[in-house]
């Protein structure tokens, strides 16, 4: 079978690769297949701290492979929700609650899918060379892959509107100056930038990482009140982390933490 | 190690359900345990709350399929199972589900027994029977029905589909969320909290709360007077408002 994800393990880091380059890496059945398999090795191996999401080639993702879909325009409608429901709606939400980081390294183009996804990992380092497309709404399509709910949360409603109504190519540099990605490096460098940060974060406190994250997140449709209840919680049980007392007895200690991830 | 693992915690009993390797399925010897110890801790004076507990994946995820296959129908007319399932109704004391994972079926009728039910983040609820060809056979379609009204309970028994927690609590299932790691520990705490209450007292408001179940509203209200003046008889209930008054607290002696 085709390998349209390539994954490999190396330092607490699962490096998963979309890899169907002749097509921008654009999803089709088996590749969405082939990455929920990842995930679920992500989900349970413990020695993976960090996973860091590319593409190969000169693209990072182009969405959904149009060429996989019914669109004989004589043909009945077809059924887009169905892939959304099997696929990318799982996709976005395994992500979000994965207790580890999880770093995009958007190497080139981003377009629909393709776009939402990277966008909404939780750290992103683009390459100076790549875009973001919001490529729905020129087919008559809405944002999906988590996309209505993330745009306007990065970048603001006024500009959430123009970019999803729009559907214009947004640059790297536009994308980090609006606060939506976190770097942009030039493009030799994108490799090594993001394998660095992954790497680092691979050895840093992984439940307390998150715990960080889940609170970050449900921050977005809590209100305060709950999200003080969260925090109580969440310091309560980062407190009886392993990891925590290694980084109170190595601060005292005045000696660099070994954390366990735990 | 025994399945059901009974523990003390001051005047809280707390009984986990402990088959890990079955998903916790409740069988009819660990239902024979959770009622035998149910029964002692009701005549137990120093206890005035239960907790049952499960794991972090599975509350119980159901009834014991084998033993349930091999029953035909004049095995099942005389089954013991309802009297067992009697015998853990009855018990007079506060008792609070703490669930985390799965609570299916069978394990999903005993959280709907119990009093009230905290809950993990992680928790779904579910009556799977239908896919299986039979139906909920332990209370599922009545008490289900009662607290959450007729759509959600017919859609939940009629499909098999299970619902998460945070449906489970805007449906009034479940009382408390929490993250699933502070579950039991906070069920404690509910727990001690009302055992700090007079237990004299704490029995007949669950016996009023249990009645309404079962009357009218008319002879419910008359239920609860009765109950109520019974406690005006109490020692407790002076003890209760004297130290509210003299602003200390109180100390209950169950009498």
């Amino acid at each position: 079978m085709d390998a349209f994800i390539l994954s490999h393990v190396e330092q607490g880091v699962m490096t998963i690769t979309l890899n169907r380059p002749e097509r921008l890496n654009s999803f089709n059945d088996v590749m969405h297949q082939q990455l929920a398999e990842c995930l679920k090795q992500a989900e349970r191996d413990d020695t993976i701290r960090c996973l860091l999401i590319t593409g190969a080639g000169r693209g990072f993702c182009a969405g959904q492979d149009l060429n996989d879909r019914n669109v004989d325009p004589n043909g009945p409608a077809p059924d887009l929700g169905m892939s959304v429901e099997r696929f990318y709606n799982p996709l976005v939400r395994r992500l979000a609650k994965l207790p580890k980081p999880v770093i995009a390294a958007v190497n080139g183009v981003a377009a629909g899918a393709g776009a939402t996804l990277a966008l909404g990992c939780d750290m992103v380092i683009a390459a100076r060379s790549a875009n973001f497309v919001m490529a729905f709404s020129k087919l008559g399509l809405v944002p999906d892959c988590g996309g209505t709910w993330l745009l306007p949360r990065t970048a603001g409603r006024a500009r959430a509107m123009g970019l999803a109504l729009l559907g214009d190519k947004m640059s790297a540099e536009q994308a980090q100056q609006w606060g939506m990605i976190w770097q942009v490096v030039d493009d030799a460098e994108l490799a090594d930038t993001s394998l660095t940060l992954a790497r680092h974060l691979a050895t840093q406190p992984t439940y307390g990482l998150g715990l960080i994250k889940q609170a970050l997140l449900a921050s977005e449709t809590q209100t305060l009140d709950q999200q003080l209840d969260m925090e109580r919680d969440f310091q309560r049980m980062a407190g009886r982390s392993d990891d925590y007392r290694e980084g109170v007895s190595a601060f005292l200690a005045k000696r660099p933490p070994q954390f366990s991830g735990k | 190690m025994s399945e059901l693992i009974v523990a003390r915690h001051e005047r809280v009993l707390l009984l986990t359900l402990n088959r890990p390797q079955a998903r916790n399925a409740l069988n009819n010897a660990l239902l024979e345990q959770i009622a035998s110890e149910l029964e002692k801790a009701a005549r137990d004076t120093e206890i005035s709350a239960c907790v049952i507990f499960g794991n972090d994946r599975f509350f119980a995820a159901g009834a014991d399929l084998n033993e349930m296959a091999a029953n035909d129908m004049p095995a099942t007319l005389n089954d013991i199972r309802p009297r067992l399932w009697a015998r853990i109704d009855a018990f007079n004391k506060p008792l609070i589900a703490a669930v985390n994972g799965y609570a299916l079926g069978a394990g999903y009728e005993l959280v709907l027994l119990c009093d009230t039910v905290v809950a993990g983040d992680n928790a779904r609820f579910g009556l799977p029977e239908i896919t299986l060809g039979i139906m909920p056979g332990a209370g599922g379609t009545q008490r289900l029905i009662r607290s959450v009204g007729k759509a959600l309970a017919s859609r939940m028994v009629l499909t098999g589909e299970a619902i998460d927690v945070h449906q489970a609590q805007q449906a009034g299932l479940v009382s408390d969320v929490h993250p699933a790691g502070l579950t039991l520990e906070y069920a404690l705490k509910l727990a001690k909290t009302i055992a700090r209450h007079s237990p004299l007292a704490l029995q007949a408001a669950k016996q009023a709360l249990r009645q309404s179940q079962e009357v009218g509203l008319h002879a419910g209200l008359q239920q609860e007077r009765q109950l109520f003046t019974l406690l005006s008889a109490t020692e407790d209930r002076q003890e209760g408002i004297n130290a509210f008054l003299q602003k200390r607290q109180p100390e209950f002696k169950g009498r």
